[in-house]
């Protein structure tokens, strides 16, 4: 070992006390990770706070690093639709004129919706807002299952908001920094989401185990759920709103009921935050609360 | 004395560079590949340096900037806070009473040392996080990641090791 290079504070000592220090460095080390630990098992809204402050002190590094890839991933994605480009014509031609049959029965039925709902006096769901932010580290990993946004609390992320995407639901804000905000995914081992089962309106909680697949549990005694079954968002507990999709059921057999989700969590690239102004879970400014935002329109916030 | 002082700056710059270095792993290994099931499975990059500056360098790599990544590590991971920096000091503990066996050998006894080395910390972040967890983790992505960290230690080591004979000179 080179002595110069030994930190300026033990150059005073002789070798074996030189020594006999860095093993009780190293040992006070040791011990204060086995403290740590157990600190953020106790408190563990402390560890979070630090968790917090540090992964925004680094932000701007994470998404320095993060950009290029992401335009790789996009150029990638582009060259491979371009390749694709005339079989997915021909599927969305057809896609097209399914859809316009849909699109009549749709009018229909907003016809029918909006003369019913005049009839019976109907309170509109309060409208949601939307932030738009990048994932700038996937914080995957075998023990976890969260990434981490470029938007926080200076663009009006919350804690408890629902993180989506154009498919579906993909996780809730857990920690929020100024410039930076951490998302747990469904599939994290700590994740349980109050969901509903379709067609049978069977509610349950989804909880996650790390696996690509989550399962649900607390299902009352004698409800039937069986492959293919949509799984959306219940809105109990006032954490989400209700009807969000996030999955479907993907098997019922003696390991329990394993759920396919629409959102597939290695390919984030962007995801939706949704402001849904409830109280409790998210806290929200007494001007935003209520019924103020229902009279706004969904405002609409991009942050690239 | 302009030169000196330059001189060591330009030395004080070189031998931070393994404790930078691992730091750009820990951040490298967060990045959003977008590859399907690749996040939970990416190879502790962290861990293959801090054993090799642990063989090789170690008084450039002292233990409070091994604590240091680790924690780091934990931070961006959302793995609980200090199981990481746990990890890779024991990694580092073991590597330092073990030195004096693996100082100067073959590179294939280093990575067989590695190999035992790093399952071990696999295993034992493994139980770490199940019991903070108070939940048994599927083990078989764990299992996959130290595959993979195994198989790509020779890369990355013969990248520091390049590095080291470049910049740092021998010990």
């Amino acid at each position: 070992m080179g002595l110069k290079d030994s930190p300026r504070l033990l150059s005073g000592l002789s070798q074996p006390a030189r020594t006999m220090a860095q093993r009780l460095v190293y040992l006070a080390l040791v011990l204060l990770s086995v403290a740590v630990m157990i600190l953020g098992k106790v408190d563990a809204s402390k560890m979070e706070r630090v968790r917090v402050v540090v992964t925004d002190a680094v932000a701007p590094i994470l998404d320095g690093i993060s950009r290029p890839v992401e335009s790789i991933n996009r150029f990638v994605a582009e060259a491979r639709e371009l390749y694709a480009i005339r079989a997915v014509d021909a599927k969305l031609k057809q896609e097209n004129v399914r859809l316009l049959q849909w699109q009549t029965v749709a009018r229909k039925l907003e016809a029918e919706n909006a003369a019913l709902r005049k009839l019976v006096n109907f309170v509109p769901d309060k409208k949601a807002r939307f932030i738009s932010a990048r994932v700038i580290a996937d914080a995957g990993g075998a023990f976890a299952n969260s990434v981490l946004l470029n938007a926080g609390e200076r663009d009006g992320v919350r804690k408890g908001q629902a993180a989506i995407t154009g498919d579906g639901l993909t996780g809730r804000i857990t920690s929020v920094g100024m410039r930076s905000s951490r998302v747990i995914l469904i599939t994290d081992l700590n994740s349980r989401i109050p969901v509903v089962v379709q067609p049978g309106d069977v509610r349950a909680i989804m909880t996650g185990d790390n696996s690509q697949h989550p399962r649900l549990i607390h299902l009352a005694p004698g409800s039937v759920v069986g492959p293919g079954d949509r799984v959306v968002t219940s809105g109990d507990g006032g954490a989400f709103p209700p009807g969000l999709p996030v999955g479907r059921v993907l098997s019922n057999s003696d390991q329990g009921i394993l759920v396919q989700p629409f959102v597939d969590s290695a390919r984030l690239g962007f995801v939706r935050l949704l402001d849904y102004g409830l109280k409790g879970i998210v806290e929200t400014p007494p001007d935003q609360s209520g019924l103020t935002i229902a009279g706004k329109p969904g405002r609409q916030f991009e942050k690239r | 004395m302009k030169p000196g002082v330059l001189y060591r700056l330009d030395l004080l710059a070189r031998n931070l560079t393994p404790f930078l270095l691992t730091l750009l792993f820990v951040f490298v290994s967060v990045i959003p590949l977008q590859i399907p099931g690749l996040s939970h499975i990416i190879p502790l990059l962290p861990l293959m340096a801090i054993y090799h500056w642990a063989v090789y360098r170690v008084e450039l790599l002292p233990a409070y900037s091994v604590f240091i990544i680790g924690i780091l590590q934990d931070i961006f991971t959302g793995a609980p806070i200090g199981v990481n920096a746990l990890v890779f000091l024991l990694v580092y503990g073991v590597v330092l009473t073990q030195h004096r066996f693996l100082f100067g050998k073959s590179f294939a006894v280093i990575w067989v040392g590695f190999g035992l080395i790093s399952g071990t910390a696999s295993a034992l972040t493994w139980i770490l996080v199940s019991a903070w967890n108070v939940a048994i983790i599927d083990p078989s992505a764990i299992y996959i990641q130290f595959l993979l960290t195994f198989g790509m230690f020779p890369g990355v080591a013969w990248g520091l090791l390049r590095w080291q004979r470049t910049f740092l000179g021998s010990s």
